[in-house]
């Protein structure tokens, strides 16, 4: 799915899916044996803990990867212009 | 009484103090007398000071006590705090960013502000405001029970109401410099206590496990102990009874951590969307630190610790294994850091919980009933007052009340904040869903998820209701019918009760629009919830 346009409320990119990715932790038969043991941590325990850098990874890369997605900023005068006018309810000063 | 301890405790604390009062002064607004200045800090928390905050906001003493507790007591079970502190971040990534642009083009300060301008009706947001407070509060009392643990195990074990009184002057000391200072105050103190509870926790994973053999020794220590339980529930690896418990627990705290008012204050507190979206990569690393902690409450079991009897109630209170450990472990001088750090770990989050509370009462009940005409000087006024209403109504919690109330209340509260899951994190996406057909699945899900708490016992601990959040699914009924009649499988009662709460709203939305009843007036548009920082849409700080 490309890009909403500007003013869309929603705005996608693929790359969200990786978001999905730690979501694998919580299918606990995957998992829930103590073999084989790294450390003397069961495979229960160091399973879990090297989740917490795929977590990273996968938020950190789609932190990345969307970093140029539009956004409001001050360059956008026309559309901020548009959005603008007419809109009574704002109360700015 | 252990006096290096309470020595080095006492100087840490007042450290913190002085921080707390100074903290008004520190990047200050042209003025305290306005919410985005005494309960948002002014809007402009960069990436580290929100990682502090953040990180000592959600990562709470409490939080540092009961995990190890419940890893010492059930086994496995109690490891969901790091499944739940892993799935958070990326559930929460997007949706976070979208809730701090519109509350920064519309100038929301609490979550039902928002629902408030969503959906235009006061009642939505007046039901999310109430459910953020009863939810917050017995959140705040467990802080105390969190520093009193601390303090106990130091010594300061008093029977009866002066047995509370350490606990006291902390605790007022702590709603003064609030008071004072606002969310400055917490934000400021944050990177001591967090720095502390790093150093404390480093040092103790990497010299504990040595000193008792190693994890294999350990593991093998907390398997033998389950083993001579005559329950069969606990264990250092999960059984076919409680899987289901333990993903749906930490999914269903993971989607409910960010509707806690306290944790978006944090948020709404943040300069703008790269500082948030920076700090949903970093704040794992307190995730890892929960992990080893939680994997300390194996090594009080080798470490043969006994807990302290609670003076006041007279029970063992299972929470003072890790501040045993510490004492018993440790040199007294850093076993004093170590209590230090818990301690001050409480008073951060007590403060940002008090400040959001208080927020929600000012913004969505004051303002909105009380006195509608109230200007920022006078919401910011009334929001001190209230901060200091909150927290001395926590401390007669704990004080009147047996503390293992505020526990079975916490409990409650995760299952009832999880009900405003559609009109606070959904809402953000879509207006779909109608004003009623919420209202409605809140009604349900709240009355339903109260239900099956109250028909939960715990022959451990010897309670006929609220004995946990685990639901055998053979208790699951709907008028009467059981879809899972004789299974002994457990789920997270929070879960089906937030499942029933959307099936009522998707239900009651078709027909109301179906009847074409007035949904509301939005007051946000698509774009509010893109815009950034450096945008002429974002409204002035502090403003009117």
């Amino acid at each position: 799915m490309p890009s909403a346009p500007q003013t869309s409320g929603l705005r996608w990119s693929n790359w969200n899916l990786l978001l999905l990715v730690p979501l694998l932790m919580l299918i606990t038969p995957f998992f829930n044996t103590a073999k084989p043991a790294v450390l003397g941590l069961p495979f229960f325990y160091w399973y879990q803990f090297a989740f917490v850098p795929v977590g990273v990874l996968c938020v950190g890369l789609v932190f990345v990867k969307t970093k140029d997605e539009p956004v409001e900023h001050g360059a956008d005068h026309l559309a901020v212009d548009d959005l603008d006018a007419g809109d009574p309810k704002k109360g700015k000063h | 009484m252990q006096w290096t301890e309470f020595i080095v405790f006492t100087v840490l604390f007042l450290l913190v103090t002085v921080l707390g009062f100074f903290a008004a002064k520190w990047k200050q607004g042209d003025t305290l007398e306005h919410l985005d200045e005494w309960g948002l800090g002014g809007r402009k928390f960069g990436s580290w000071i929100t990682w502090f905050l953040v990180g000592g906001d959600l990562y709470t003493a409490y939080t540092f006590v009961a995990v190890p507790a419940l890893m010492f007591g059930a086994g496995a079970m109690g490891f969901f705090a790091l499944p739940y502190t892993v799935i958070l971040y990326p559930i929460v990534f997007l949706p976070l960013v979208r809730m701090w642009s519109v509350s920064r083009v519309h100038g929301y300060v609490t979550p039902a502000d928002f629902v408030r301008g969503r959906y235009g009706s006061h009642w939505l947001a007046l039901i999310i405001a109430v459910t953020g407070i009863v939810a917050t509060m017995p959140y705040i009392a467990l802080q105390l029970v969190g520093l009193e643990a601390v303090l106990r195990t130091m010594g300061l074990n008093g029977s009866g109401i002066l047995g509370h009184l350490p606990l006291f002057v902390a605790f007022v000391v702590l709603a003064l410099y609030t008071y004072q200072s606002g969310l400055r105050a917490p934000a400021l103190i944050a990177f001591v206590k967090d720095t502390l509870i790093y150093l404390v926790i480093i040092v103790a994973v990497i010299y504990l496990p040595s000193k008792f053999g190693g994890w294999g020794e350990i593991f093998g220590d907390a398997q033998a102990k389950f083993d001579a339980t005559p329950t069969p529930a606990d264990g250092t690896l999960l059984n076919a009874n409680n899987q289901l418990q333990y993903a749906t627990l930490a999914l269903g705290s993971a989607l409910a951590l960010f509707l806690y008012p306290h944790s978006l204050t944090g948020i709404l507190a943040s300069r703008g969307r790269k500082v948030i979206k920076r700090n949903m990569v970093a704040l794992p690393a307190y995730s890892l630190l929960l992990g080893l902690l939680a994997l300390l409450g194996y090594v009080a079991i080798s470490a043969g610790v006994k807990p302290i009897t609670n003076q006041a109630t007279g029970r063992p209170d299972t929470n003072t294994i890790v501040p045993v450990l510490f004492g018993q472990e440790f040199p007294s001088w850093f076993a004093g850091i170590a209590f230090a750090a818990i301690g001050i770990g409480a008073l951060v989050p007590a403060a940002i919980m008090s400040i959001a509370a208080a927020n929600l009462w000012t913004r969505n009940i004051y303002k909105e009933y009380v006195k509608k005409d109230a200007t920022p000087a006078q919401e910011a006024k009334q929001a001190k007052l209230a901060s200091l209403v909150v927290k001395f109504g926590a401390v007669a919690f704990i004080l009147f009340i047996d503390p293992q109330f505020s526990i079975d209340l916490q409990l409650i509260g995760g299952v009832m904040i999880l009900q405003t899951l559609p009109a606070v994190a959904i809402a953000l996406y879509t207006r779909w869903f109608h004003v009623w057909g919420m209202i409605a699945g809140w009604v349900v899900g709240m009355g339903w998820g109260m239900y099956l708490l109250y028909t939960i016992p715990n022959a451990a601990a010897g309670k006929n209701h609220f004995g946990g959040s685990a639901l055998a699914l053979d208790k699951l009924s709907l008028l009467g019918w059981h879809p899972f009649g004789g299974s002994t499988v457990q789920i997270y009662v929070g879960f089906v009760s937030l499942v029933a709460n959307i099936l009522v709203a998707v239900v009651v939305t078709l027909i109301a629009r179906r009847m074409r009843v007035f949904n509301g007036t939005d007051q946000t548009t698509p774009a509010d919830y893109h815009v950034d920082e450096d945008s002429p849409r974002v409204k002035v700080i502090a403003g009117h």
